[in-house]
């Protein structure tokens, strides 16, 4: 037995290294994040509501303009359904939020579409109709879709804050092409959206001061509820899980002991 | 084997018309397991679990699930916000086909180090590397199935491989993709052999079983086993060793399902595929890594081209193993007793481990020779390496039994030991 020990141990340090190494030669590609301290990380973490629905708020106000997020519904911001963790809103302001906005509906019985006020139950509703609608509006750039932004980038809540904090002025010296803007996180630095943020340009309901590192932050924070509505069940029902398994394996364990204790 | 008496009469009259409460009894409860199998044994069952649970989620999956690439991407979001427990379901498939690779990759290597792919179990080999096979193909098909940017793109590379058969090549891709890119009829097509090479892989894992109970169980000191002194039933004794296994194993994959669902994944495919738009790096799954490195470490060689020297030799790397049983012709299983053939086990598994490091990074610069020296020591290993080790190597000597060094308490038994005995 106790010879097997040390193959055991460089077989484990084996795997762990060729993890490592993966995953950091991944990571060789990104520029040094700024790493945030998100509450929704870690076994145990969790969304705070003020800071989801001051996301929602900046989302509405700002980004909105630009960018859908065709994969999520006005219900989604109450919770409920397959997807416990909504947004902290109430029905009634779901019901009210869907209904300021005109949704598309149709064919009537006179074979014409139509406007109506929307309904939780609708997908929110997109700012262009077409990408072309989206690229002739925006001096050919393409705003992305932001349902899924967090999962879809390297780095995920840090990189989205990174480009939202990142719009500095070009450096001396460094050639700027028509109609971009310089982005110390983004690749190249030159980013087709223009600054999104600046302080003030949301009054928030509950009084907090609308900084850009505030209003990044609470928008990260939203956009990782919309990619991720499931976190904090998911979270929930993993520490179950797993305690439930540590406790059955444990057990397991002592059965194979008794069971096994006549084996010579 | 006696005949077992059946006393519950339904079971009785089953089994006297088609006997397989016997079968299962000989099989799963009586079946004779050399009693100092180790951990590493754990692997076969685990595997045999995954595949199953692959199948479970997997079939539930596809009653929600919209093979057109105008609806994929989106109809997996779906699962994921608007089915119940859809994500659950989900990762856990996702997850669960690299957690079926770690425990396969663990079983090959097991084999390898102890020597179970020796006569009598050369069969048992085969099916398992057709298993291995199948399972690289299922599991690559599953990857496009959600329509993202890597799954595309992906599917574009791999498929692609086929152009650089001499004359026919490129009319082999058409076929394959049903058009003139991966479209539509690519993503039908690789849904509807997503869903039936799992059962193939099941039929194929019935006869690795047939196999494994015909030649039966190798063991850590690679002996035969000499009589029932050396065996225990694999029911309770197994059967709850193997559970206690997959427990800690489910922690570690259900530890990742949950808090790191996206650890093994790729960013870029949560954008939808995009045929005009190329991601910066295209990767493959972890699992296919190696091969990967292998695939762009080869040049042009003579009058081959490199992609076609680089399928040819990707492909090897696989198909060489085939060959396994007679290169080494080594008579001694277990690496225990072979003090050569014990450090190269260690080097190959470094071995792959470079590969896929490599096949993880752009192939230029350093990777490049990296992937390059690895490869070649990957086709060194195995054609030359074994065969000479097999031939010059002094193995230590082998115990009698499984018995005596267990009873003894030492892994060699001396020859004295066993005379008293």
């Amino acid at each position: 037995m106790r010879k097997i020990m040390p193959r055991k141990a460089a077989l484990a340090a084996a795997a762990a290294l060729s993890l490592g190494l993966t995953f950091s030669a991944r990571a060789e590609d990104q520029p040094n994040l700024p790493k945030q301290n998100w509450s929704f990380y870690g076994v145990f973490g969790t969304f705070n509501r003020p800071d989801l629905q001051r996301g929602f708020q900046v989302y509405k106000d700002v980004c909105s303009a630009c960018h859908s997020m065709h994969l999520l519904s006005y219900r989604d911001l109450g919770g409920g359904g397959a997807i416990d963790g909504g947004i902290g809103l109430s029905t009634d302001e779901v019901k009210a939020i869907a209904a300021s906005v005109q949704v598309t509906d149709g064919p009537n019985d006179q074979g014409d579409m139509f406007q109506r006020p929307g309904r939780p139950s609708d997908r929110f509703v997109s700012p262009f109709p077409n990408e072309q609608a989206a690229r002739a509006s925006n001096n050919g750039a393409l705003p992305p879709d932001l349902s899924l932004i967090i999962k879809a980038r390297e780095g995920g809540p840090d990189y989205v804050y990174g480009i939202l904090t990142g719009f500095k002025d070009a450096p001396a010296g460094f050639t700027m092409n028509e109609g971009m803007y310089y982005n110390e996180t983004f690749a190249g630095h030159q980013i087709a959206m223009p600054p999104p943020l600046s302080d003030g340009a949301v009054t928030y309901a509950d009084g907090t001061n609308a900084t850009v590192p505030q209003m990044a932050h609470d928008v990260v924070t939203f956009l990782t509820w919309a990619a991720n509505p499931e976190l904090e069940s998911r979270h929930r029902i993993g520490v179950k899980v797993v305690i439930f398994l540590v406790i059955l394996t444990g057990l397991l364990y002592a059965v194979k002991r008794k069971v096994w204790s006549d084996v010579h | 084997m006696s005949e077992p008496a059946w006393t519950n009469p339904a079971v009785k009259w089953i089994d006297e018309r088609l006997p397989i409460f016997t079968v299962m009894r000989h099989s799963a409860i009586e079946y004779p397991t050399p009693k100092n199998l180790s951990y590493w044994w754990n692997f076969g069952s685990l595997s045999g679990f995954m595949l199953v649970l692959m199948i479970a989620t997997g079939v539930v999956l596809a009653m929600q699930y919209t093979p057109n690439s105008a609806l994929a991407f989106d109809s997996v979001e779906r699962i994921m916000r608007d089915v119940n427990y859809g994500w659950l379901l989900r990762y856990i498939h996702m997850n669960g086909a690299s957690f079926f690779f770690i425990a396969v990759y663990i079983h090959i290597f097991r084999g390898l180090y102890y020597g179970s792919y020796k006569t009598p179990r050369e069969l048992l080999w085969w099916l398992g590397l057709i298993i291995l096979i199948l399972m690289m193909a299922t599991a690559f098909m599953g990857y496009v199935l959600p329509w993202g940017q890597m799954s595309f793109w992906g599917a574009t590379v791999i498929t692609n491989l086929f152009s650089a058969i001499p004359l026919v090549g490129k009319h082999i891709v058409t076929w394959l993709w049903g058009g003139f890119a991966v479209d539509n009829p690519t993503l039908n097509r690789f849904f509807s052999l997503h869903y039936l090479l799992p059962f193939v892989i099941f039929a194929v894992v019935f006869l690795h079983l047939w196999a494994l109970h015909t030649a039966k169980s190798n063991n850590p000191l690679g002996i035969d086993t000499k009589g029932p002194q050396d065996t225990i039933p694999f029911h309770p004794y197994y059967t709850v060793k193997d559970l206690f296994g997959m427990g800690v194993f489910l922690i570690v994959f259900l530890g990742i399902v949950f808090f790191a669902p996206n650890f093994f994944g790729e960013p870029d495919n949560y954008i939808l595929a995009n045929p005009l738009s190329t991601p910066q790096h295209i990767v493959p799954e972890w699992y296919f890594l190696p091969y990967y490195a292998i695939l762009r470490a080869v040049p042009n060689i003579l009058f081959i081209p490199a992609k076609l020297a680089g399928v040819i030799a990707m492909f090897s790397s696989i198909f060489i193993l085939f060959a396994l049983p007679w290169l080494d012709f080594s008579r001694v299983r277990s690496a225990r007793f072979r003090p050569l053939y014990k450090w190269v086990y260690w080097l190959m598994l470094i071995d792959v481990l470079v590969l896929g490091y490599v096949g993880a990074n752009p192939p230029e610069g350093l990777y490049l020779v990296i992937g390059r020296v690895a490869t070649s020591y990957y086709f060194l290993h195995w054609l030359v390496i074994v065969p000479l080790i097999a031939l010059f190597e002094r193995p230590k000597p082998l115990p009698t039994s499984i018995s005596t060094p267990v009873l003894g308490g030492a892994a060699v038994a001396s020859a004295k030991t066993m005379e008293k005995v």
